[in-house]
This record gives structure tokens, sequence and C-alpha cells, in this order.
């Protein structure tokens, strides 16, 4: 069953177009992976996508979350939908809470659609955090958050997502603010959550190793657009779009030997303020031909694969 | 929170010891002794010995020191050198005129600032906002005395609405209340500014949060999250600004109570300095100086209640 469907989503801040008509599903019990660099648009994507955008972005499109449209919606609408129907976790989870309230509090608040006695929100919020995997879920929440540790923190970011049974879960860069043992605890949590979460959960980053460890489906982005969208074994083994390879090939994870330097994309991402009008990438890649200066078709390679590009052939 | 208000009491403490040993030590330093200064150029010396060792001054220094240590504690800050009235009961006497002066000055300048900051949040980036602006940073600028004096001719003098001088009749609330406005206008309009800009500022700041961000996400009510979330963490900034207000305002008293006439600490302080009335102006100055720290200390306090990171400051 399909939660999320995003057509032709543009969001543009003044005259910066971060989003340049991205289209995307996710289905209940899938875990979708959203993969580009810094300034592709994930982030606009991602709070597009609990219906809360910066107060000075234009938006069109739809975002439709269980057949409703977010951006047709109202405002008090919307609201009605976010933390109930949509969670999010945050990317950092230091500045996610509110540092002069504590934990239980701020859990039992986010409960607030529940029409239930303020201890039954707290037994709630309990057992969620001892589901995440937090040690003493009575004490953290009668804790503040500067008293808890990074990895508790996410934890405790995943289970305020988690505590409404929401039917989409996005996470913005869940791992980014962690350290490396921290991000193996954490992916591994969301490994085991995805078991028991029927919602969809569409994962945002700029990892490619998430992506493997978590992810069903990846979409590749670049200056706005989805470029490749494919299975995760199919975006690994045999991505098609050329910023999809040059970006594979950057991920230390990939490279063998012992090298100088880590490789880079030479270049730099174009200006969003005025797009070229063909292949946003043509600038930068090695491929690129004079046919690359019209917009390029998405081309089909398989059911679920399809990359945006000239040099793609099915 | 017990940890933190006991550690900050105490280093009020310390503070206040330090000053009083500072005001002894310049007393001390300072050429000249008080008994010839009391007592005139005409005094005999038989005379002067006995005041002097009256006053303690023939004991060895540790012991002087020991002997005001003592006597502030239990309340006696000496003996007015002229009128040989206790200093303590001076002050107590004019303190309360002080006391209203500063909290009136202040209130109105909280409740204004406040609103113009919040007004200056709600619609920022227009007009308004710009205006409000221009307002609060004229009003920071221009001098308290320079609105002293042309409120008191405007006000007192042309139009006649309000007492030019004096702290009204003692007893008679109204003309009390009349005698304060024009003076408490005069020091509290800075504060208004003041304010209005930092309520604006951090107001803003805490608006564009992450974690104001989140309740947002979790559909919280923009009534809620103004409430419970950010007014809590906004009002910090204020609550640490309004205790140096209040020691700013005590002393602007000192100015504002003589252009008023009016009685209070600073025509003591103004006075005594004339005088050369030394147990007078040591007293109040001391009487200041603990009162000053009593609000700072109870300001920090009220903030260590709202916020958690800073109660555990002191810990570990």
């Amino acid at each position: 069953m399909t939660v999320l469907n995003v057509t032709d989503l543009r969001i543009s801040y003044g005259p910066v177009q971060a989003l340049r008509g991205a289209s995307l599903t996710a289905a209940a019990g899938e875990v979708v992976g959203i993969v580009g660099e810094s300034g592709c648009g994930k982030s606009t994507l991602a709070s597009a996508l609990i219906g809360l955008p910066a107060p000075e972005a234009r938006v069109s499109g739809r975002v439709e979350v269980e057949g409703r449209d977010l951006v047709a919606l109202p405002e008090t609408a919307r609201r009605a939908i976010r933390g109930d129907r949509v969670a999010m976790v945050f990317q950092d989870p230091m500045t996610a809470f509110n540092p002069v309230l504590t934990l239980g509090e701020q859990l039992v608040d986010f409960q607030h659609r529940l029409p239930a006695p303020k201890a039954e929100k707290r037994a709630r919020a309990a057992a969620m955090l001892a589901r995440v995997g937090l040690p003493d879920p009575q004490l953290a929440l009668r804790r503040y958050m500067h008293e808890l540790s990074g990895g508790m923190r996410q934890r405790a970011a995943i289970a305020a997502a988690l505590l409404m049974r929401p039917a989409l879960l996005v996470a913005d860069e869940p791992t980014t603010a962690l350290d490396v043992t921290m991000e193996a605890q954490i992916i591994h949590l969301l490994r085991e959550l995805r078991q028991d979460h029927h919602g969809a959960i569409v994962i945002v980053t700029h990892h490619l190793g998430v992506v493997g460890e978590l992810c069903d489906r990846v979409y590749v982005m670049y200056a706005g657009e989805v470029v490749e969208e494919g299975t995760t074994d199919e975006i690994h083994h045999d991505p098609r779009h050329p910023y999809t390879r040059a970006l594979i090939a950057c991920d230390p994870a990939h490279i063998a030997g012992r090298v100088e330097r880590l490789p880079t994309i030479p270049g730099r991402l174009p200006d969003l303020t005025a797009p070229p009008p063909g292949c946003a990438f043509a600038a930068r890649c090695p491929q690129a031909g004079p046919d690359c200066a019209v917009p390029p078709p998405r081309v089909r390679v398989s059911p679920t694969h399809a990359a945006l590009c000239h040099r793609v052939r099915p | 929170m017990l940890t933190y208000a006991v550690k900050r009491i105490g280093l009020a403490v310390v503070i206040l010891f330090t000053v009083m040993l500072a005001m002894y030590a310049m007393v001390f330093l300072v050429p000249g002794d008080p008994a010839s200064l009391a007592l005139g150029p005409r005094a005999t010396p038989a005379l002067k010995a006995e005041l002097i060792a009256r006053m303690g001054l023939d004991q060895p220094v540790q012991v002087q020191v020991w002997n005001f240590f003592a006597n502030a504690l239990q309340g006696n800050l000496g003996y007015d050198v002229w009128s040989k009235k206790p200093v303590l009961d001076q002050i107590l006497e004019v303190f309360p005129n002080t006391l209203i002066l500063g909290v009136v000055a202040l209130g109105w300048a909280l409740v204004l600032g406040v609103a113009l900051g919040c007004l200056a949040v709600v619609w920022r980036g227009t007009l308004v906002d710009t205006a409000l602006g221009i307002l609060s940073v004229s009003m920071i600028a221009v001098p308290s005395f320079v609105i002293a004096l042309y409120s008191l001719l405007v006000f007192a003098v042309w139009l006649n609405w309000l007492p030019a001088v004096g702290a009204g009749t003692p007893g008679d609330w109204g003309s009390q209340a009349r005698a304060v406005i024009l003076p408490a206008f005069a020091i509290g309009i800075t504060w208004v500014g003041y304010l209005a800009r930092l309520v604006r500022a951090s107001m803003l700041e805490v608006m564009g949060a992450n974690h104001i961000r989140t309740a947002r996400a979790f559909g919280l009510s923009e009534a809620r999250i103004v409430t419970r979330y950010a007014l809590r963490l906004a009002i910090i900034p204020t609550v640490a600004i309004l205790a140096v207000g209040f020691g700013a305002i005590l002393s602007s008293a000192v100015f504002v109570e003589t252009v008023f006439s009016r009685p209070g600490i600073g025509t003591l302080i103004t006075s005594a300095v004339a005088k050369r009335n030394y147990p007078v102006v040591m007293g109040t100055t001391l009487f200041m100086t603990a009162f000053y720290l009593f609000v700072v200390t109870a300001a920090d306090l009220i903030i260590a209640r709202l916020d958690p990171r800073v109660r555990d400051v002191f810990r570990g």
C-alpha cells in the first residue's frame, strides 16, 4: 500500500530553486533512502514530506500522505497530520529537544492527540524508550537533554517519532551527528525497528553506507532533481547515472588500496538561482556532450530502476 | 537546585565581604583623620583623643577591621557625624522612597518594553519593526537627565499636572503616586528601549531554534509552543538584565532624586558626600552593595529555576 506519493514537487526560496520537480513513492513496510551531497535539496524535501516547509518557501506539486495532499491542505489540517500520521527524526539530537523541559514532559506533550491521562502517556513514553534501548527509561524521563549523551538523545528522538505510530517516518541524517560506534548502534536499532514498524520509513542521508545498510530502494538527488532511482542493489551494483557512479567512486568504503588523496567530483553544484536548461550535472560529467544542453530523458532500465540521463540506454 | 542556591549565596557573601574590606581599605588609605574633620579646626587635642578612642581609631588595624565587620553584621553601620543618629535608621527612613521609585521605573519599563519587543517580533521585517527599532534606540540614546529636566519643565512647570518636587505627603497614597510618576518616567525610559531590543532578539533567536521546529513537527499549537517552549527560554536574558537594570536604576536615583528634590538614598548620599559625613557615605554604600547583591543573587536563583543547565554549573 502506498503511504507516500510525491509528484513533481517544486520548492524555491526567493530566487533559489531548491527542489525542481522531484517525484517519489514509499509503501508501507518499505525503507526508502534519499541520498545526495549537501545542497542538493534533501533537507528541503524532508521538511516538505512532514508538511513543515520553511515559512518563506514557495511550494508547488503534490505530497500525498495516505491520499491527503499536504501541499494543498490548510496549515491547521497539516498540523493535525504532523506528529500523528507523519513524524520526523531530526538531524541534530543535541538541539532537537527543548533544553528547559525534561524528556518526559516533552514526550508526553508530543502525544497531545492521544485522549489518555498523563500517567498513561508517561508509561507509553517509558515503554518506547525501553524499546529503542535506553537503559532505565523512568530515570531518562526525568532527565533534561544536557544530562543525556549524544547516543541517548538520538535514541530518544527516534522514540519520540515512533510514539504515535506514524504511517510515515522521516529520518533526516539520523546518524550524521554521531561517532562511528554510535552510528553503527543506531543503524542496528533502525533495522530492528523496521521489523515492527508497519509504516513507511524515509531516510535522508549523504552517506551511501547508511543507505546500503537500511534501505530497500534509493533515490539519488542532484541539484534539486531525482537523477536516479532503483533498488539498493541496483544503485550499488549497477549505477547508471554518471553522478551516482561518481558518488560511489568517492565513498571511502569502495576504495581498496591505500591512496594519497580521496577522490572527489571535480567542479561544483550549479547555481540554483539560474539552473542550466539541460542536464544539471553536465558541467561536471566526464561523458557530457553537446546533446546534454537539452533536458535529459528519464530512461527506464528495469521496472524499478530509472535514470535521468542522455547516455543511459535501457 | 539546593547545591546551586547554597553555592550562589555563599558567593554573594564572599563578594560582600570583599567589598567591605575594599571600602575599609579606601577610607584607611585616605589621608587626614576623621576626628579632626568631625570636630573642626578649633578642637582641643584632649577632645580629639577622646573622640578617636570612642570611634576605636586608636586600636590596631586588624581590631578595627574586626569591629567594623562585627558591627556591620549586627546592623550597626555607625553614627552620623553631625546628627549622631544611627546611620542604618537614616537609611531605612528614606530607602522605601528609592525602592518605590526603582520598582515603578523598572515595572513600567518592563511592561512596555516586553510589549514593544513582542510587537516587533510579530511584525518583524515590516515598517512597524523598523519604527520600533528607531524608537528603542532613541530611548536608549537620550540621557536620563535630559528626560528628567524636560519632563519636569513640560508636565510640572508648563502644564502643572504633576508635582515638581518631593515624594508626596507621607500617608497620602495619591500624592505619593503622583510624585513618583515623573522621576520613574525619567529613569525608566532608557530601559524600555533596552528591554524592547532584548526581548525582540531573544524571542527571534528562540523561535528559530531547532527544538521549536521539533515541537512544530509534532503538531503542537503555535500558542502552546510560544507559552511552554519559547517563553521560558526567551525570558532568561530578560531576568538577568533586569537585575543589572535594578542596580543601574538605583545609581540613576542619585541624580534623579536630586533633580526632583526627592528624599531617598540618592539625596542622602549626595548630602553626606557634600558634608564629608563619612559614616553615612560608607554605610549607605555598603547598604546599597548588599541590596544590589541581594537582587542579583535572587535573579540568578530565578534563572537557575528556569534553566536546568545553569543549576549544573557548580556541580562536578
